[in-house]
């Protein structure tokens, strides 16, 4: 079996029935996508199988054979994140950070499709079977939103740091 | 010792490796097997993959829609038939629709603590036919039928069903979520002055009820249904609301 993972071609060694998911992260340590419930209800395993995104963890590896993969590591780069990834950085959509995987995957295939601003009820459509158990969500649907807007960058009301004195709250061990 | 995958490329060699369906598990879409061959509760020594058989695909000839095994849920939302679009855009979310199968929805038993096969209801509503093969060859027959038999030596090729002609109602019960399966569901549709409706959600298998659709009294669907208890719902919620349901998708058609 073949797969292009991120544009790289992978010849892949699992057995058949292996879930997509565990192929990504045990034979080509593409760890973004995460084991969560790993049945189908969580959507922190989404990847874009040929640009849909799916959940890897209920996709056997052998049904898509010769596919196309990409997964969060193949949206960006440290140095010059991808504009879900800018705007998910710039505007704490990111708490813990374990469904941010499948948000980010879900949302730059959302923008893609609808190729201009989406609003917020197809975010919620097209988020619906992602958790995110931090509870985050309102600021990563005003994430996706200002991404779609390519409303990404330094912010205004971003808050002055650096000057001011630390606060001290009396009888706290910090 | 991992599964042997047995990959047919044409409904042909699907059928024949197939055959009576011993020993063999068919693997669609893979939305509910695979968790649970992943979990270690399913041991399948040989799957038949159908996702290169070419059993995908709808086709309208003439007044038919055909709508192959294979073909994703996520290719039903916004079809040709509307009444079927309602049920699937209900299936999980947009990511398993996209894996999830029409054979697979018709096939699937209880999964635990809920009832699944949404599609059942329009199907029988719209008066569908299963074509599947297996253990004395190949046989159409109505979904309502096919449900209430013995599925398990099924092999579904394909739905086919006259393209809609008349009024439907449908009304679904539920909560909004990746995982939460249907409390209730009900498909009526009328055509050519007959009706016909469907429920699934209730119980291990979509139901067609008749007795309603004699009388039009919507407390006789549960001369026909038989509501079960799971987590999602209780059966006397289920038997409360089911009459409701169908007098809500009745006044529907009445109005449409």
């Amino acid at each position: 079996m073949k797969l292009t993972v991120n544009g790289i071609e992978q010849e892949i060694f699992s057995p058949p029935l292996t879930p997509l998911l565990h192929v990504l992260r045990d034979e080509l340590d593409v760890t973004s996508p995460k084991a969560g419930c790993q049945q189908g209800g969580c959507g922190t395993c989404t990847v874009l199988i040929d640009g849909e995104p799916r959940r890897s963890c209920l996709t056997a590896v052998a049904a898509v054979d010769g596919s196309e993969i990409t997964t969060l590591e193949g949206l960006g780069e440290p140095e010059q994140l991808s504009p879900v990834q800018a705007a998910f950085h710039e505007r704490y959509a990111a708490q813990c950070g374990f469904c941010t995987p499948g948000m980010v995957v879900a949302a730059t295939a959302l923008i893609e499709r609808k190729g201009g601003p989406v609003e917020r009820d197809e975010v919620l459509e097209a988020l619906g079977g992602h958790y995110c158990r931090c509870t985050g969500y309102v600021k990563i649907v005003d994430a996706v939103m200002a991404a779609s807007r390519g409303q990404t960058g330094a912010r205004e009301d971003e808050p002055e740091t650096g000057e001011e004195a630390p606060v001290m709250i009396p009888g706290s061990p910090a | 010792m991992p599964a042997e995958a047995l990959v047919p490329t044409s409904a042909e060699e699907a059928a024949r490796l197939y055959g009576d369906g011993e020993g063999v598990v068919v693997f669609a879409g893979g939305t509910i097997l695979l968790p649970e061959i992943s979990a270690g509760r399913l041991k399948p020594e040989r799957a038949l993959m159908l996702h290169k058989s070419g059993l995908d695909g709808i086709s309208t000839d003439g007044g038919t829609i055909r709508i192959g095994a294979m073909t994703p849920v996520s290719a039903l939302v916004g079809g040709p038939c509307e009444l079927i679009s309602r049920f699937a855009e209900n299936v999980g979310d947009g990511e398993v629709r996209r894996s999830a199968t029409v054979g697979g929805n018709l096939c699937a038993t209880a999964g635990v603590g809920a009832q699944r096969g949404d599609l059942g209801a329009p199907l029988i509503a719209l008066g569908a036919r299963v074509r599947s093969t297996g253990k004395g060859g190949e046989r159409t027959e109505p979904v309502e039928d096919f449900l209430a038999g013995d599925r398990s030596g099924r092999l579904v090729l394909e739905v086919e069903l006259d393209a809609p002609s008349g009024k439907w109602g449908a009304e679904t019960l539920r909560r909004r979520h990746a995982h939460s399966y249907a409390i209730a569901n009900v498909a009526v549709a009328s055509n050519g002055g007959g009706l016909r409706i469907g429920v699934s959600g209730v119980g291990p298998t979509a139901v067609r009820a008749r007795a309603a659709e004699q009388s039009r009294n919507p407390d006789d669907v549960l001369r026909d249904v038989e509501p079960v208890d799971d987590a999602v719902a209780s059966a006397e919620y289920r038997r409360k609301m089911l009459p409701v349901l169908l007098r809500r998708a009745l006044d529907q058609l009445e109005t449409a």
